[in-house]
């Protein structure tokens, strides 16, 4: 058990350096606009997604209607729909953690459960299920306990940062490089990651940085179907 | 602002994330339905989101190429670069991450 833990608080650790951070600066968002930590904890314990908990600030802030904030929220949230495909395998055999599981999955925990997929092979520890499981549900822990902090103390302590730490929530960019490079070692399809970037660059410089994840999700899984079909045809 | 209007916003939300992620687990749990391509999607995905995801962290590089773009590009190539020549990932995140971090 203790190698366990061991091992997903390594795995956790650029999770958690970069939800701290960013989680920090929504708590010091918040305060701005006049919601205090309890605020930034309710919504970071109940909500937990990145992107849209910011623009909530924003919808609240400017008194925006109910159906405004449950649309900006289905739509932003959509592409968690394509993380969930992933693990229709894995959470449901997890028992009482299922739920838990399905909440906490954010693009962060799922780029780590990918990772931990792709490592079977190599690492012993993960090629039994149960330990990988429960190697998944810890990290989803860590993960959100750090997001939660930083956000109580970004409501708390404000602006009185002690040094500078801009940009260290780069290390999530940097972790998903590393993801990259080992997926794509481990594929001998290089097909879905071309797509991925070309439809990606192509969609962000057509539709804009807002817009473009969702369209881009679901022209790459449209195109990799239809290349599959083609593929049985023949 | 007024504290129901918040609390109400707030479970809203939550509510719709949650949907959201449910919602995979509904499709192949409730109906049962064992969608060749649903699992087929599920099993092909992973590296295509890897791709995307990385263009989106990547996303205001095209519009703020001088102030962060630079920089992000040059992380993500020193983190590429070592992690392919020491295959260490934990060298890999610092070192990018502190390339981004001097020259912002």
């Amino acid at each position: 058990m203790k190698s366990i833990t061991k091992y997903a608080l390594k795995q956790a650790l650029p999770i958690t350096c970069s939800y701290l951070f960013v989680s920090f600066a929504y708590g010091i968002m918040m305060q701005e606009a006049g919601l205090n930590a309890g605020w930034s904890l309710l919504t970071s314990l109940s909500v937990y997604t990145g992107a849209f908990q910011f623009v909530l600030v924003a919808l609240l802030s400017s008194g925006a209607s109910f159906f405004t904030i449950a649309l900006t929220a289905l739509f932003m949230n959509s592409r968690q729909v394509f993380y969930g495909l992933s693990f229709t395998k894995d959470f449901p055999h997890m028992g009482k953690k299922y739920w838990y599981m399905v909440h906490t999955l954010t693009d962060e925990t799922y780029a780590v459960n990918c990772a931990l997929e792709q490592k079977k092979e190599t690492e012993e520890l993960l090629q039994d299920d149960e330990n990988r499981r429960n190697i998944m549900f810890l990290v989803a822990i860590f993960s959100r306990i750090s997001w939660m902090i930083g956000a109580v103390l970004g409501g708390i302590l404000g602006q009185l940062i002690p040094f500078e730490l801009e940009g260290i929530d780069f290390c999530m960019t940097a972790l998903f490089v590393v993801i990259f490079i080992d997926q794509w070692k481990a594929c001998k399809d290089h097909v879905p990651a071309l797509l991925g970037i070309g439809i990606g660059i192509l969609l962000l410089l057509c539709l804009g940085q807002d817009v473009f994840m969702l369209p881009t999700l679901i022209l790459v899984s449209g195109i990799l179907i239809v290349l599959k079909e083609g593929k049985e045809r023949e | 602002m007024n504290n129901w209007y918040v609390f109400i916003a707030i479970v809203i939300s939550a509510i719709c994330t949650f949907g959201m992620r449910a919602l995979p687990f509904l499709i192949s749990d409730r109906m049962k339905i064992k969608s060749q391509k649903l699992e087929f999607l599920g099993r092909i995905l992973p590296p295509a989101i890897m791709a995307v995801l990385l263009v989106y962290c990547l996303k205001d590089v095209p519009s703020d190429f001088i102030g962060i773009g630079i920089a992000k590009l040059a992380g993500v190539l020193v983190t590429g670069i070592s992690y392919i020549w020491k295959n260490n990932s934990f060298l890999s995140i610092i070192l990018g991450t502190l390339c981004y971090m001097l020259l912002i």
